[in-house]
């Protein structure tokens, strides 16, 4: 077992310093320098697509593409406004991550909003908040206005004469607004529903421009990559996986919590600085990337690092880095139907499949809870699963399957006790 | 072009097409709820789901584009089970209730569930249940059966221009609403039933009343606006039950104005008049038809022996068909007379005129342009589907300008306005033309304002272009200046003039000689200097005259009224004899719609009772004179002598020119005036018969007095209360209402309202004085 990780961290390394989030810490350790180097040098556009290709810099909100080959999908000589949006509605259940960002490093995100905006030739930047961290909204209202007043924002940003502002958006807690398309749609003050690609965001986006939305940690994550180079970045983590990440571990660890490592570091080091599975327990099951992910058992996952390709080889996802931690007292029945109960939820009932077959998913897992299982209940749940994903518009379809199909196929007997005996065999 | 394959059919289309497109050009039908072919992509329902070669999953043809090359299978094992996947899963919340559903045996998913749907549900759960809405008196619902295809969600927003309903809630919990406390009260609204793909949005006056296969589909024409929107007149027993609309991309596209769809509950109406009836000492008696007709001819001799031909006044209503309209004018002048009229709402007749009034252009040539000057047109109203037409031009990017009474919502982007009282008019359209350039004597003493600059800025640029008169522009008192001036705009701007004809047949009533020839007199001059004796087909002046008081004291005044209806309350106060004649559904006739084209059909239903087709007792009157060429034994046949050409002797007639009008009426009259332009609901005996549509809330509106706010608190009054209303020496009771869209001075008091008539003329001076 491995030392804990003490290397550099890309996001949360203000946490290093007292008055973490202010201007003045984030200055004094080197902040902002990058976008007015580029600013002074007029760095192209190309130079730093290039360096984010380099860095192998992968969307942080879960989905993982290259972040460098969506930003070359900006049409450049686009005549008109052109949008960046940043999405820090997070709310898959388990991420906590890009909250904490807002709240203890702002300005690393407003600077490579700029930065992202200047690259993309954009005329104005949009962070979509999630509605239930609404303390943080004003927080990060407060930056802007430290970040217009320093210069870092505004008609004349560090005096180059560009002009690039952001703007703050209240999400209402909506699932699905964290979507891209149906964040555009819920800025522009529609009601938040996925929008069928393509057209895709790039050519047709926010008010109908060509529009780039980033993941929060994405976009802080790109200050860095212009300071120190892509290739440093890419070597904090492993080839196609590069930088390192912020884990949000939760469930039943003694320290849960937010723990920023390196891109392929085993899972087992990671559920050792979270101090372990909570005491006089043994590890059940992870769900590794957000609750969408598949789950995968005790044995898979402590086998795995923690790297895109690893988890995928695994058979999960490794998403938005949520890490959900489930010992031998989890029922798995109990917490397939908690997770089932959130995608019917939010489901946002634009599309058939996902509508109704939420619906159908939850209330079977729910008798089977209750003790009214039926034998073929466990095979119409595959079924019902294989007719949602794949068919929808956005991928809440097929997040909502992933948990029902993993569960059933990796804790099946779980199930079928439950559908026999009426009662549960774990006790819980 | 694209070259792609369909079911091993190899098909070229347009790049940009959707699969779903090259689809339907290949003839292969691919199943599907949300999508249609006059609404925006939602691609939410997700039947239409197929395999496209190279594809990992399964997509929506609807919104698929096409590449060249592409590889498609609509029927494929994988296509189709995706499709019966999504059919499983619009099934489990739907109720099971089609025997009691009024879209049984004309539903899109009862249709497809046949083919894609299992023999058993493997759902076990409870099922949804969703609280109904009120959308008001039209369309009813079954919320329940709703499968959130939003289909009347984009009509609203795309179509009938006003987001009426939406799909507030999420997942599950989604449900199709109007705006809380709102109805659906679009001109239109009836559409969202034809788009309805399943039961959940019925028509609320056919309800329960038939079921889809009992009914025959006879083809029709609407009788109301002049755009002769075609019908599908659905028959049981000989009842008319229900209307709906048959595509026709050249007129009414797949739509109908509900005025279209709703009327034909006027030919139930416990109003009809079944058997000829006769006055005798002053009370009405049931006679047969022989007595009748002998009644009629020998009392209408007795006049012109006694007082000349010319006594007599021959008065039709343009919603006639153009057989009866040619035969009433031939009785006429068989008989000597040249007072024979069907512009019976017209007021000023002056100019020289060379041939009919007519829209100057293709309806379709509507959609393509790229300026429009409107000219007094309450439009939405007048003529629903016109200005659907007019909006989907402004949303391609043509620039609206209107000159109007009022500021009327017309639910599009309104590129310029001029707003005002309709004695001010002239003047308004006089700036519009004098800062056009255009060739028109009088106008040096006219101010141009600024707007009227900015409205001829938008007139002068643009290729396609056109200057519309509509309704309150061919009512008005000066309506021979308005429309000289229209015309002067429009050659010196390169538009073309065209007349928003707002009856059925005034077209085809002009092409077969309704009017006054030499020596004759026009509807307002028969009625200002009373005849003696009045033959009246269809119409009804007392309600539909320029001057309805005036129109009203000279029937009521004249010796003989001789009214040939298919109501028995047309008339019944002044006529001598009333002849039952069909209706518009009950008789083979033809109608010429504002575009020239001539659209002839057959009877969908036998006349009620006794009543007789109008040519046939047209015909017979004639014979009863003993007069020549009252021969004819089919409708075809008294067509073929009216219209010997067809479509080209309509054609060669159509003639919007004007000449030898002076603009005079330069100047705004004092005081407060009454723009009585036609209610929705009130154009003919059909849609004010119609109870469904007079309770809608255009309906309501159309009976009531409306001024803005301004001139209601001038005068110390209160709006939706009632109002004393005097015009002239007479006084109404009106309920009053608020509308801040008019101009001050105006009072809006539609025309053709029997609580109106003693007010008399549309325009003019009018008061309000409080109760």
């Amino acid at each position: 077992m491995s030392a804990p990780y003490t290397g550099p961290k890309v996001c949360l390394w203000t946490l290093d310093h007292a008055n973490p989030a202010s201007l003045e810490t984030y200055v004094a350790n080197g902040g902002y320098s990058a976008l007015k180097k580029i600013l002074a040098e007029k760095t192209p556009a190309a130079e730093i697509i290039e360096q984010v290709k380099i860095s192998a810099l992968r969307g942080r909100g879960g989905a993982g593409f290259p972040t460098g080959l969506k930003w070359s999908f900006m049409p450049r000589n686009y005549e008109g406004d052109k949008y960046i949006v940043c999405n820090s509605d997070e709310g898959e259940p388990g991420t906590f991550k890009d909250r904490d960002i807002i709240e203890f490093n702002p300005h690393q995100l407003i600077e490579g909003m700029v930065i992202a905006g200047y690259t993309l030739g954009a005329k104005a930047g949009y962070n979509y908040i999630h509605g239930e961290i609404f303390e943080l909204y004003e927080s990060w209202e407060k930056a802007l206005e430290e970040a217009r007043s320093a210069g870092y924002l505004g008609n004349n940003i560090c005096g180059s004469g560009w002009a690039f502002d952001v703007h703050a958006h209240q999400g209402y807690g909506a699932y699905v607004c964290g979507e891209e398309t149906a964040l555009l749609e819920s800025i522009e003050g529609k009601k938040g529903q996925p929008r069928f690609k393509p057209p895709f965001p790039a050519s047709f986006g926010l008010y109908g421009k060509p529009t780039t939305i980033n993941n929060t940690e994405t976009l802080a994550s790109i200050p860095w990559i212009m300071r120190n180079g892509g290739q440093a970045f890419l070597d904090l983590g492993k080839p196609n996986n590069g930088g390192t990440k912020i884990f949000s571990i939760s469930g039943h660890v003694n320290k849960p919590g937010n723990y920023e490592i390196p891109m392929g570091t085993p899972f087992a080091d990671l559920l050792v600085m979270a101090g372990g599975v909570r005491d006089g327990h043994t590890l059940k099951a992870v769900i590794p990337g957000g609750s969408s992910a598949p789950v995968l058992p005790a044995e898979i996952i402590m086998a795995c690092t923690l790297d895109y390709d690893s988890i995928a080889k695994a058979g999960s996802m490794f998403g938005s880095g949520a890490v959900i931690v489930m010992d031998e007292t989890v029922c798995m029945v109990k917490a397939l139907e908690r997770l089932s109960y959130f995608y019917y939820e939010e489901s946002c009932g634009q599309c058939t499949p996902c509508r109704e077959g939420t619906g159908w998913m939850y209330r079977v897992v729910h008798r089977i809870e209750h003790g009214e299982g039926r034998p073929e209940d466990l095979d119409l749940l595959m079924s019902v699963g294989n007719n949602i994903a794949g068919r929808t518009i956005c991928a809440l379809g097929e997040a909502a399957v992933g948990p029902v199909q993993s569960f059933i196929k990796h804790f099946r007997q779980e199930f079928e006790y439950h559908i026999e005996h009426k009662r549960c065999m774990v006790g819980a | 072009m694209p070259l792609i394959t369909i079911d091993d059919q190899q098909i070229e289309i347009a790049a940009g097409s959707t699969v779903m497109d090259a689809a339907r050009a290949a003839g292969i039908y691919i199943p599907h709820f949300c999508y249609h072919k006059k609404l925006s992509i939602a691609a939410s329902c997700r039947m239409c789901l197929i395999e496209v070669e190279k594809a990992p999953k399964p997509l929506p043809a609807c919104a698929t584009p096409v590449t060249d090359g592409m590889v498609v299978r609509s029927h494929s094992a994988k296509a189709v089970e995706a499709q019966k996947g999504v059919m499983e899963f619009l099934l489990i919340n739907h109720p099971l209730d089609c025997p009691i559903c009024d879209q049984g045996g004309e539903c899109q998913l009862q249709d497809i569930a046949v083919g894609y749907g299992g023999v058993a549900s493997r759902y076990a759960e409870a099922k949804r249940v969703v609280k109904e809405k009120d959308l008001g008196p039209l369309v009813a619902t079954d919320m329940t059966r709703c499968i959130h295809c939003s289909r009347c969600v984009r009509f609203g927003q795309e179509i009938a221009g006003i987001m009426e309903l939406g799909m507030p809630g999420r997942g599950e919990h989604t449900e199709v609403m109007p705006f809380l406390e709102h109805h659906v009260s679009s001109e239109l609204s009836g559409n969202v039933i034809d788009l309805c793909p399943v039961g959940a949005l019925t028509s609320k006056p056919f309800r329960f009343s038939a079921r889809s296969w009992e009914m025959a589909r006879r083809k029709g024409i609407s009788p109301h606006d002049g755009l002769g929107s075609n019908l599908a007149l659905q028959v049981k027993d000989n009842r008319v039950m229900r209307v709906t609309p048959v595509d026709n991309e050249a007129i009414n596209e797949c739509w109908l104005a509900d005025r279209d769809r709703f009327s034909y509950q006027a030919l139930n109406s416990a109003e009809r008049l079944t058997r000829p009836m006769v006055k005798d000492g002053g009370r009405w008696v049931e006679v047969d038809w022989p007595k009748a007709m002998a009644f009629a001819a020998g009392a209408l001799k007795v006049i012109r022996d006694t007082h000349g031909a010319s006594a007599i006044g021959f008065i039709a209503s343009p919603h006639q068909t153009v057989e009866e309209l040619y035969l009433f004018q031939k009785l006429a002048r068989a008989l000597g007379c040249e007072n024979i009229d069907s512009r019976i709402d017209r007021v000023d007749f002056s100019g020289r005129r060379d041939g009919v009034e007519w829209l100057g252009m293709a309806v379709t040539d509507l959609n393509k342009l790229d300026r429009v000057l409107l000219v007094a047109s309450t439009v939405r109203k007048e003529q629903p589907l016109i200005a659907q037409r007019l909006r989907q031009a402004v949303k391609k990017g043509a620039q609206m300008n209107m000159v109007h009474c009022a500021d009327d919502d017309l639910l599009c982007p309104v590129a310029n306005k001029l707003i005002a009282r309709p004695s001010d008019l002239v003047n308004i359209l006089a700036q519009v033309a004098k800062a056009v350039g255009a060739d028109i004597d009088g106008l040096s003493d006219v101010v141009v304002s600024d707007a009227a600059r900015a409205m001829a800025a938008s007139l002068k640029s643009g290729e396609k272009k056109a200057v519309l008169l509509g309704a309150v522009a061919q009512q008005h008192p000066a309506a021979s200046e308005l429309h000289v001036l229209a015309q002067a705009i429009a050659k010196a701007t390169g538009a073309t003039l065209g007349f928003l004809v707002d009856s059925a047949n005034a077209v085809g009533a002009g092409v077969v000689g309704c009017r006054p020839r030499q020596g004759g007199l026009n509807a307002a001059a028969m009625f200002v200097a009373p005849k003696k004796a009045y033959v009246i087909l269809g119409a009804e002046p007392e309600l539909d005259a320029a001057d309805s008081a005036v129109a009203h004291q000279a029937l009521a005044g004249a010796e003989l009224v001789i009214a040939l209806s298919p109501f028995k309350t047309a008339g019944a106060d002044y006529a001598q004899v009333m002849l039952p004649v069909a209706a518009y559904a009950e008789t083979a006739g033809s109608y010429v719609n504002m575009e020239g084209r001539l659209q002839s059909w057959c009877a969908a239903i036998p006349p009620q009772g006794e009543a007789r087709t109008a040519w046939k007792v047209l015909r017979v009157l004639g014979n009863q004179f003993g007069l020549a060429g009252f021969d004819q034994d089919s409708a075809e046949q008294v067509l073929a002598e009216a219209l010997p050409e067809g479509e080209a002797t309509v054609r060669a007639r159509l003639n919007n020119e004007i000449a030898d009008v002076t603009v005079a009426h330069l100047n705004a009259a004092a005081g407060i005036e009454r723009l009585g332009d036609t209610a929705v609901y009130q154009l003919d005996a059909y849609s004010r018969r119609a109870p469904a549509l007079q309770v809608t809330v255009d309906g309501q509106v159309g009976h009531a007095a409306m001024a803005c706010g301004a001139l209601i608190a001038r005068l110390g009054l209160s709006e939706d209360k009632p109002v004393k209303v005097r015009q002239s020496d007479a006084e109404v009771v009106f309920k009053l209402m608020r509308d801040d869209r008019l101009p001050d001075n105006v009072v809006r008091l539609a025309g053709g309202l029997a609580a109106a008539v003693q007010l008399g003329p549309r325009f003019g001076p009018i008061s309000l004085e409080k109760m």
